[in-house]
């Protein structure tokens, strides 16, 4: 049985924060969940996918985030309680589903989540989405710990149903990724099927429809805002006349920071878990409290201007500051020395930090940077392409592993921006300029929002070539499934889509399905597209080794070595191919075996043929 | 009770993440407040993987610099690298197997030689418990035990308010039967080079 299923309420478990949202979801009898993986927030629906296998939740990996939130919708609004869990690039893609659901509102209580990424630890940008909050007028609950996490699903899923709107959860990676003691409560059944009630002229959102929807909007958000002036998530915590404003992990950082600094007795924080709408009768009486204010918030001083317009409408004077005070950035994630210090010096107060080792005189240390696995079929694939059209080529390139062929030695990446943009990037390049363009995207992100630029690309006669690079899996997010894989070996049966016939349906006449392990062959496909006028398609298949092996895909083959006798240390395998199952032993390449999975890619590259499969 | 904050610092695929993970469980076993912070995604394509384990009374996730109580690292530069985030105080643990990256195999970096960086660590850390754990691993009869080994040396250095039984209690549980006895002979052997 899975974990997160575990009847027993009342006991206390470590759970991810991750799994405390799926744990809550599933508390608060959560019938259908969708979403398109990404991190921070993969967790979430891996939990799911393995739960639906052994219970009446319904959930899928839906091919985009904006499919995710209109297959939620349907469920939803026909009555299933349904989450929705994305990053936050990835409500930009829902966005407009997401805009004119909290029109039509839903039935079954439907909670988002929603995952920010300060620091960027694994995103292309770290915009705040609480800004989305105020742009759809979706209520909006923001966690501080793990508990919290569990705890407010639950909430979410009921405010949701009382108010028939969408609520929006937003974590940051630090609550995602943090383990901590969750106490269970009890499981509720699953829901499996309710049915819609045709309303038409509230659902179709024609103009005379929306606009009586909008005012309707406007009355819910005035009840979200009663729930969030009287309800247990925004509170005051203190008495003092040093007033500080919290949201999210930072609120640990100054909860932690007041009790180092012994100042409880002078501090009074407001507690902003309920953020939006914001609760505007407790801000007013809270400035009103205290002498001045310092607002500590990740990212967009979003709290910070609200408090001074709140201020502002009701004649409040007293001195409110956030961005720019010590160490408080728009820029990162914050931490505990940096939000004690700052405490410390807002307020006036004594404070020596501890001192950092010195480190200046250290020499300078080699850098790790992450890197394409031993046998990725990517790192043949660039090498191919790389052969034929050189370094003057542009490489629009996509979101995925892949994007680390940014690094050197392949540097086969010039622009990335976000999912699928690598095609629709590709038009504007080639007509842009007289330079040869290679776009480069992965399986799932091709699925995701790939086909659209695709056909674009074939209907307005653009000249470049496309390389799919099919591993068979969605890699970079833990190995989730897309439409084009089979999923059988996964455990589930699922109608899988071809990509070569895909792309020949989309009217795309110059496709080359490659085996990029086979070099020769791959490099002639590559080159024959340097030939092509018009739109060339290069499907390179192999499967992803993590993958294969996790799902007993994976063919046993001999690792490779290198004939020393042979060698002549020209070093093309390791300085062209940067396969870290390589190294250097003195002067000497060697290959690690325990990592090598036998792709040959380096045994095809050497000019000497000194890199052989290990016998026996 | 007293905080304590432990950071573990290590390469993608050497485990230290679950070395955390294990830490988090045994404090709870024995009612210890506890929050692990771990950092998935792009770190684990051979990248660097950070984790930490707060204990005590304390909310916050996360180790600023010059913070932790103890810094454990599962390679020696890496452990240089993180000692920003120790002060004089810090009980430093670390491995003396180097995991050369792959930029110094296409020259784009110099690894510099294993004593001087142990060298180093010794001149700027406090207390330093310094082992090989790789070498204690493959003693074990599992390489891939490195991570038994450090929880073992954490646990041996007293540092922290959880016992040696307690924590192969969770071990136990927690491990698959196939490797349960090298776990525990690692954790022995890590134990046994920090007491």
């Amino acid at each position: 049985m899975h974990k997160l299923l575990t009847d027993t309420p009342g006991k206390e478990m470590l759970l991810l924060g991750n799994e405390a949202i799926a744990r809550g979801a599933l508390e608060a009898g959560v019938s259908f969940a969708t979403c398109y993986p990404g991190t921070p927030s993969s967790e979430i629906p891996e939990n799911f996918f393995k739960i639906s296998q052994e219970s009446d939740l319904y959930f899928e990996y839906s091919t985009n985030e904006k499919v995710a939130m209109e297959v939620g919708a349907g469920a939803a609004i026909s009555g299933l309680r349904t989450m929705v869990t994305l990053k936050h690039v990835g409500l930009n893609v829902a966005a407009d589903p997401l805009m004119t659901l909290a029109y039509t509102g839903i039935k079954g209580g439907m909670v988002i989540i929603n995952a920010d990424d300060p620091s960027l630890f694994s995103s292309q940008n770290e915009q705040d989405n609480r800004f989305y909050a105020r742009l759809s007028s979706l209520p909006m609950l923001e966690p501080t710990n793990v508990q919290e996490m569990k705890d407010m699903t639950i909430a979410a899923f009921d405010l949701s149903e009382e108010l028939a709107l969408p609520v929006i959860i937003r974590t940051t990676t630090r609550l995602n990724h943090i383990r901590a003691a969750v106490e269970l409560g009890e499981l509720k059944p699953v829901k499996a099927k309710d049915t819609f009630q045709k309303n038409p002229f509230h659902f179709v959102c024609v103009p005379a429809v929306s606009r009586n929807l909008h005012k309707l909007l406007l009355e819910k958000y005035d009840r979200a805002l009663e729930k969030s002036e009287n309800g247990p998530h925004n509170q005051i915590i203190g008495d003092g006349k040093w007033g500080i404003v919290a949201n999210g992990v930072s609120f640990n950082y100054v909860r932690d920071a007041v009790s180092d600094l012994g100042i409880g007795d002078k501090v009074s924080i407001l507690k902003l878990g309920f953020s939006w709408p914001m609760p505007k009768d407790l801000c007013s009486r809270f400035l009103k409290h205290v002498d001045k204010v310092l607002v500590v918030e990740e990212l967009e001083p979003v709290n910070e201007n609200d408090l001074k317009a709140i201020a502002q409408e009701n004649g409040i004077i007293t001195p409110i500051k956030g961005k720019g005070v010590s160490g408080l950035s728009r820029l990162f994630e914050y931490d505990p020395g940096l939000v004690r210090q700052t405490i410390a010096e807002y307020f006036g107060l004594d404070y020596t930090a501890p001192e950092m080792t010195d480190l200046s005189d250290l020499p300078a240390l080699p850098g790790r940077p992450p890197n394409l696995c031993a046998g990725c079929p990517h790192r043949a694939s660039y090498y191919a392409v790389k052969q034929v059209y050189g370094p003057d080529t542009i490489y629009p390139t996509d979101i995925g592993c892949y994007t680390l062929g940014l690094l050197p030695p392949i540097s086969m990446a010039d622009l990335v921006i976000c999912m699928g943009s690598s095609v629709s990037t590709g038009c504007g390049f080639s007509r842009a300029t007289d330079q040869k363009v290679v776009s480069f995207i992965g399986d799932s992100t091709f699925f995701h929002s790939g086909i659209t630029g695709l056909v674009n690309a074939v209907h307005n006669n653009h000249k470049f070539t496309l390389v799919i690079l099919d591993n068979g899996t969605t890699a970079m997010t833990g190995h989730q499934p897309h439409p084009g894989v089979n999923t059988d070996p996964m455990g589930v049966e699922l109608t899988q889509i071809s990509i070569e016939e895909l792309v020949r349906g989309l009217g795309v006449k110059d496709i080359h399905v490659v085996k990029p392990f086979k070099l020769k062959k791959t490099i002639e496909a590559v080159r024959a597209t340097m030939e092509y006028d018009g739109i060339s398609v290069i499907i390179s298949k192999e499967f992803c080794p993590l993958f294969a092996k996790a799902t007993g895909q994976f063919k046993k083959t001999k690792p490779f070595y290198v004939n020393q006798n042979k060698c002549k240390n020209h070093r093309d395998c390791i300085n062209l191919l940067a396969c870290p199952a390589m190294f250097l032993e003195g002067d000497q390449v060697e290959i690690d075996k325990t990592l090598c999975i036998g792709c040959s890619v380096c045994a095809q590259v050497c000019p000497e043929n000194a890199i052989l499969p290990m016998k026996g | 009770m007293e905080t304590k904050r432990v950071v573990f610092i290590g390469v993608g695929g050497q485990g230290n993440l679950l070395a955390s993970r294990l830490l988090g469980e045994a404090a709870l076993s024995l009612n210890i407040p506890a929050v692990v912070s771990e950092i998935h995604g792009m770190a684990q394509r051979g990248g660097i993987v950070e984790s930490a384990v707060l204990l005590g009374d304390v909310t916050s996730p996360i180790v600023s610099n010059a913070e932790a109580d103890v810094l454990i690292g599962f390679e020696p530069v890496e452990t240089l690298r993180a000692l920003s985030k120790c002060n004089k105080d810090t009980i430093v643990i670390t491995n003396t197997h180097p995991l050369p990256p792959f930029t110094v195999s296409v020259g784009q970096g110099v690894y510099p030689p294993v004593d001087e960086i142990m060298g180093l660590i010794h001149a700027k850390a406090g207390k330093v418990i310094a082992l090989d754990g790789n070498a204690m691993a493959k003693e074990a009869g599992n390489p891939l035990s490195l991570n038994m080994v450090m929880l073992g040396a954490l646990i041996g250095s007293g540092s922290i308010p959880v016992g040696a039984e307690d924590m192969k209690k969770t071990i136990s549980t927690t491990t698959k039967k196939a490797f349960l006895e090298s776990n525990l002979k690692a954790f022995d052997l890590g134990m046994k080079s920090a007491n």
